[in-house]
């Protein structure tokens, strides 16, 4: 008799969370960092509102991708150093499922902060509701993408004694189409048109991510594990 | 009882290894029938971990395969559920407590994690006292221990480790014989790479391979 997938992957899930929970120092940084990179460029530029509108979603997109990029390379460190990764691989499981959850997992205790951040960041950078609410709904979409995006490069440079240079030259081209929409959402909500067809994008990049990446970060982890 | 006519469970056929440009061993063969224990020898850095890596399915040999029951171990998921193994690092999260890390262990090698059986787990690798306490807070030989007590929970048809008396006191080394012996007699087959004497009863069959420098 074999427990579930479903079992294991809820086991997964929770025990990142747990770790994630009991290391709350860490679990702060990229918050910190994006709060302090978005409220320092409002001192930097002026107190110009028009100007800090037309510029803040930039901001805010610039600052949660260099912050997602920041959190990404503790995504398996601590896994792949105490053998923990070895056991995940071992399971008669999929890999690729269980791997879904420590995406989750990351996505859980990163992106979701810097989410609940953002309309006090919004405020901050004098955006109209509405442009809010679109910036919102764009980070809500494309934050998971960065995640899983994230897991494919952190995967590939596990082995490699300086992966951290290495997963920035990686990332930066898969990141920019998530930048270019989800700041382009909130540029045309401030123009006042039509907003859509962003998302639309977005959901794509997520949806495509959601589907492959999982199976390609297992293969990148079974490859530096095998190495 | 005759060995010839039991068909072998865990068989390597033709393993190469490679490592950088030096190659570590080629053509290693070996056939394991049930209820055997074999013992990996040789000096440091002459491919034990490797060859134990291989078997356990984490590395792909560079020639050659390794076959579970008649199949090639890739992709076979009879030998991933069977399988446990137990490198050079323990694999358990530091900040998680003994139990936790256990119910984790159990939800991943797929035995069904009812908790009387976690508690038994810990009992008899004597953590008992330990549940709730962070790894970070064990000594290496304890963490060595929750490391064996992995290995017990369900049965498992094949135990690959890899210096497994590392860090255990006089009293673990004892604890992990008579594991051992537990796993041969019920069927199991293990493959262990160790510099330190197993003491074992008689009857138990066991093999040795002795890896060496190749030129």
């Amino acid at each position: 008799m074999r427990t579930s997938l479903a079992t294991a992957w809820w086991a997964v899930l929770r025990r990142d969370l747990l770790l994630s929970a009991r290391r709350l120092g860490e679990l702060g940084n990229p918050v910190v960092f994006f709060a302090a990179v978005v409220s320092l460029f409002p001192l930097a530029l002026g107190a110009d509102a028009g100007l800090l509108r037309s510029v803040g979603p930039g901001i805010v997109w610039v600052g949660a991708l260099l912050a997602c990029l920041l959190s990404l390379e503790g995504l398996f460190r601590a896994d792949f150093e105490d053998g923990s990764l070895e056991q995940l691989l071992l399971s008669p499981h999929p890999a690729s499922v269980l791997v879904s959850a420590k995406i989750l997992a990351h996505w859980l205790v990163t992106g979701v902060p810097l989410l609940l951040i953002t309309p006090l960041l919004g405020v901050l950078l004098n955006l109209p509701p509405l442009a809010q609410t679109v910036l919102f709904g764009g980070l809500l979409l494309g934050t998971p993408t960065l995640s899983l995006l994230g897991s494919v490069a952190v995967a590939l440079t596990l082995g490699l004694p300086r992966g951290g240079l290495l997963i920035s030259v990686l990332l930066l081209p898969l990141f920019a189409p998530v930048l270019v929409f989800g700041a382009g959402a909130v540029g045309s909500a401030l123009l006042e048109m039509p907003v859509l067809p962003y998302f639309y994008m977005l959901g794509a990049e997520l949806a495509l991510a959601v589907t492959l990446v999982p199976l390609a970060t297992a293969a990148a982890l079974r490859a530096s594990l095998g190495s | 009882m005759t060995t010839t006519n039991e068909a072998a469970t865990l068989a390597a056929i033709d393993l190469a290894c490679v490592r950088g440009d030096r190659s570590l061993f080629q053509g290693l063969s070996f056939a394991l029938v049930r209820g055997t224990l074999l013992k990996v020898e040789g000096p440091n850095g002459v491919g034990k971990t490797s060859l134990l890596r291989i078997l356990a399915g984490l590395a792909r040999p560079e020639e050659g395969e390794v076959r579970w029951n008649g199949k090639a171990i890739g992709g076979c998921p009879d030998f991933a559920a069977d399988r446990r193994y137990l490198g050079h690092h323990n694999g358990h999260g530091l900040a998680l407590t003994v139990r936790e890390n256990l119910r984790v262990a159990a939800a991943l090698q797929g035995t069904p994690c009812a908790g009387a059986s976690l508690e038994q787990a810990m009992e008899t690798v004597g953590l008992a006292h330990a549940g709730d306490s962070p790894v970070a807070r064990l000594s290496s030989g304890q963490r060595r221990r929750l490391a064996l007590a992995r290995l017990i929970l369900g049965a498992a048809g094949v135990w690959i480790l890899d210096e497994p008396l590392n860090a255990l006191d006089r009293a673990g080394q004892v604890l992990f014989g008579g594991l051992l012996r537990d796993h041969l007699l019920g069927r199991g087959v293990a493959v262990i790479s160790t510099h330190q004497t197993l003491t074992l009863p008689a009857g138990i069959r066991q093999q040795t391979l002795t890896l060496a420098v190749s030129s």
